[in-house]
């Protein structure tokens, strides 16, 4: 049958479409630790602040998180669009703890916003509390949810909750980097110390965790730890995450913000590296089999991919808006 | 042994009794997350057309009036839109959690909308939003103005891609079944058809309608309210009379629409239609105006024989096919299995109701404006206050006729809802995380009436009509009136 829009319905538009459409999932699930996670960092170093900085925190983030949020409804409907049969094992089989991210991101959600609508200290107390929590947890469970996907394992392994904590490390130490960014005096300075130790336990945490998956892990996983691509995209992990702690120390914040945005996509990489070119290990499925028909992902790619560079431009737009230095008052200039 | 022996029992009764079947508790789950969510979707679609309009106003005229107007509305908006996200977002993941049999049969179909949904509309809304908020220092006038357009654009176009899926649930068409990965899965053959179904243009428009109309209720009592407690408020009295003019346009439109989309519904979905007016025998329908339960049977197994019911013999015939009083209607009796009648029915009778109810409180604060005694009436701005829930009731159960009425098909006349169910999901898990969902939820929709009752609070206190020391004085007219 010929399709009415002129887009091929027997084959890809280009052969590795499905291969493509692997990265583009990857890439909003990059840009969501890099982005999101950084609001995550927010809200757990909130609370290590006073009243005074804890203004300054939700000021800096307040215009950029509600949009940051929507990479993970990026990531997960763009996954449904074109590996159904990998959206839905995933999310049955780790039922509880789909669920329960589910709750944590919503406690997380209102508890910064729900703030704002009153002046009252006991209020704030209740709100900051469900938003560091909601700040720690949230993330916890999302790596501990990408670490049973990626490694095949049960919902509670080894390696996916190592997997969670290091994603937690690395929120914390975006978070630090974007305030050191926003901010400056004692503020920044601190922020420059919690993000150097994040920095060390996210290195660590990663090598770590490597060293369980290899030492507990079936044999092709082992071949695979020790590949090339694997060990540059490690290797390079610790030389941007040294930098940035470089950076941090001579006070450019804003390249030490930079490098985490880095390192974010470089865990997404690791995992583009251990999974391809199987997409959903637990059942052995591979890219190729769990993508949809290719009229399905080429209209997908015909009309979503452009709609994609549009979402770059929007974010350029909002960040270029809300650019600058601010404190406890809002954007100071 | 024997305290081991009852302990087991125990443990048996109480699961059999208190748990629910992974099919039904995973019904009800989305439906209770979809219940609170669909209200802070239509506040995000149906106050876009206020907040374009006082954005607008303000920039242009720089009156104090709709700065105001703006501020208040835009915070309402900001609250809703953090809500609908946080309760959207598991709704979107249940398709996985607990029907992950209909997201891999259906995801080709419905993965592609959802997906723009995200990347279009959703990102829109939320980018926008930000600047909306927090930019009117930052950006130019245009650029302002534009930022509420695009907003409510955002929600719209949100609210359309949404509505292709569940269209396309509703009217199936524009694939094939294949096998893959060893189950039966929908492949899109026809992207045209598949996204224009049939349904799609019915729902989207009454969709967009009904959040308007709920959200125009919402507006015209919040407003009342602060004409009631001070008449001469000149950004509330504004707010009361575009909520009422835009009220006088929309709500006889659902009605004449409404009409169409029920013959539609006859047309393409005949069960659902039957189960609309408890029809079970099959031939000429009544149309039942009115119908009142003789008993409690009547109210959950509601037949004609158990209500007291005004009815138009054959209208429902000459309705549903467009102009034959004799044309034969399909019975209930005719199917295997038919939804919970009674919900539809009961539900449906609620929405045609309501829907009058508007239309009469439209006309009534039009005549009193053509008068100029909008404000002075007291009876009227009462009137509106208790309604200003009341769309968001007619919403719900306009939602429940289309998705209860559709069961028991997730997909009609494809896939069953309980074939599409996960098969790994255990009754305690459905269980306990519908307990969960139901406490969590609640806790939200507490927090934002009590957000809602906040703003309020400032805003009597902006106003200088509310007084602190005295405790005394009712907040809320239904209450204790004091005119």
């Amino acid at each position: 049958m010929t399709s009415p829009l002129f887009v091929p319905v027997d084959a890809y538009l280009v052969p590795s479409l499905p291969t493509v459409w692997f990265g583009v999932i990857l890439f909003a699930l990059a840009m969501y630790v890099a982005l999101d996670g950084m609001d995550f960092g927010i809200g757990m170093l909130y609370a290590t602040r006073d009243e005074r900085d804890r203004e300054t925190l939700l000021a800096a983030f307040g215009p950029i998180w509600d949009a940051n949020e929507v990479w993970l409804v990026a990531f997960g409907t763009t996954l449904l669009a074109a590996f159904p049969a990998v959206y839905s094992r995933l999310l049955s089989e780790q039922y509880l703890l789909a669920i329960l991210v589910v709750m944590s991101l919503l406690v997380r959600g209102v508890a910064p916003e729900l703030r704002e609508q009153r002046e009252n200290a006991e209020w704030h107390e209740l709100c900051d509390r469900l938003f560091v929590v909601g700040s720690t947890v949230t993330p916890l469970l999302l790596g501990t949810l990408v670490g049973s996907w990626i490694f095949g394992t049960a919902a509670i392994s080894l390696p996916s909750l190592l997997t969670g904590v290091g994603v937690v490390a690395l929120c914390l130490t975006s978070g630090a980097a974007f305030v050191a960014a926003k901010t400056s005096g004692s503020l920044a300075d601190d922020m420059v110390r919690y993000g150097t130790a994040s920095t060390v336990a996210y290195l660590g945490g990663v090598v770590v965790l490597l060293g369980v998956v290899y030492w507990l892990g079936p044999s092709d996983v082992r071949t695979l730890l020790l590949t090339a691509p694997a060990a540059a995209v490690v290797l390079a992990s610790v030389g941007v995450g040294v930098g940035g702690l470089v950076a941090a120390r001579r006070g450019r914040h804003r390249l030490w913000f930079g490098t985490t945005f880095v390192l974010s996509f470089l865990l997404v990489g690791l995992v583009a590296v251990l999974l391809y070119p199987t997409i959903y290990p637990a059942s052995g499925l591979t890219i190729d089999a769990a993508v949809v028909s290719p009229l399905a992902l080429n209209l997908t790619t015909v009309f979503g991919l452009p709609v994609l560079v549009l979402v770059l431009w929007y974010f350029k737009f909002l960040y270029g808006t809300f650019a600058g230095p601010v404190d406890g008052e809002g954007y100071t200039n | 042994m024997i305290l081991d022996y009852s302990l087991v029992t125990i443990v048996q009764i109480v699961q059999q009794s208190a748990l629910l079947s992974p099919e039904f508790g995973s019904r009800l789950q989305f439906g209770w997350t979809i219940t609170v969510h669909i209200v802070f979707a239509a506040l995000s679609i149906g106050l876009a057309p206020f907040i374009i309009y006082f954005t607008w106003k303000d920039v242009r005229t720089d009156d104090r009036r709709y700065t105001h107007l703006r501020e208040f509305w835009t915070k309402v908006f900001a609250v809703g839109f953090v809500m609908g996200t946080v309760t959207g977002i598991p709704m979107s993941f249940q398709f996985g959690t607990n029907f992950p049999v209909f997201a891999e049969a259906a995801g080709e179909m419905i993965g592609g909308p959802l997906a723009f949904e995200a990347k279009m509309a959703f990102f829109l809304e939320a980018v926008f939003l930000g600047v909306l908020l927090f930019g009117r220092e930052r950006v130019s006038d245009r650029t302002y103005v534009l930022s509420s357009v695009l907003t409510g654009a955002g929600a719209w176009l949100s609210g359309f891609w949404i509505l292709v899926v569940n269209a396309w649930m509703q009217t199936p068409q524009g694939f094939e079944l294949v096998e893959r990965n060893g189950m039966e899965v929908a492949q899109l053959t026809d992207p045209v058809a598949a996204f224009f179904t049939p349904r799609m243009p019915w729902m989207y428009v009454h969709m967009i309608n009904a959040s308007v109309i709920s959200v125009t209720l919402l507006v015209a009592g919040i407003s009342a309210y602060f004409v009631w407690r001070k008449r001469d408020s000149e950004a509330w009295n504004t707010a009361l009379r575009a909520a009422v003019v835009l009220l006088l346009v929309t709500a006889p439109f659902q009605a004449i629409h409404g009409d169409a989309y029920g013959r539609h519904i006859a047309d393409t979905q005949e069960q659902k239609f039957a189960a609309m007016e408890a029809h079970y025998e099959t031939g000429q329908a009544d149309l039942h105006l009115i119908a009142v339960p003789r008993s409690l049977d009547a109210m959950t197994d509601p037949r004609t024989d158990n209500l007291f019911t005004i009815s138009l013999p054959a209208l429902g015939s000459f309705l549903a096919s467009g102009g034959d009083f004799d044309a034969e209607i399909t019975g209930l009796h005719e199917y295997d299995e038919n939804p919970p009648v009674a919900v539809v029915f009961w539900s449906f009778r609620a929405m045609v109701g309501l829907g009058f109810l508007f239309i009469g409180l439209a006309l009534w604060g039009g005549n009193l404006m053509r008068k100029g005694q909008l404000r002075e009436r007291t009876r009227y701005l009462q009137a509106m206050m208790l309604a200003s829930p009341l769309g968001f009731v007619a919403l719900l159960t306009g939602w429940y006729v289309t998705e209860i009425g559709r069961q028991p098909w997730v997909i009609q006349d494809v896939l069953r809802t309980n074939d599409a169910v996960s098969t790994t999901l255990t009754a305690s898990e459905v269980t306990g995380t519908l307990v969960a969902f139901v406490l969590l939820y609640l806790a939200l929709v507490t927090a934002f009436g009590f957000t809602l009752k906040w703003l309020m609070e400032d805003e009597l206190e902006r106003m200088g009509v509310r007084d602190e020391g005295d405790r005394s004085r009712p907040q809320l007219p239904w209450v204790n009136g004091d005119d």
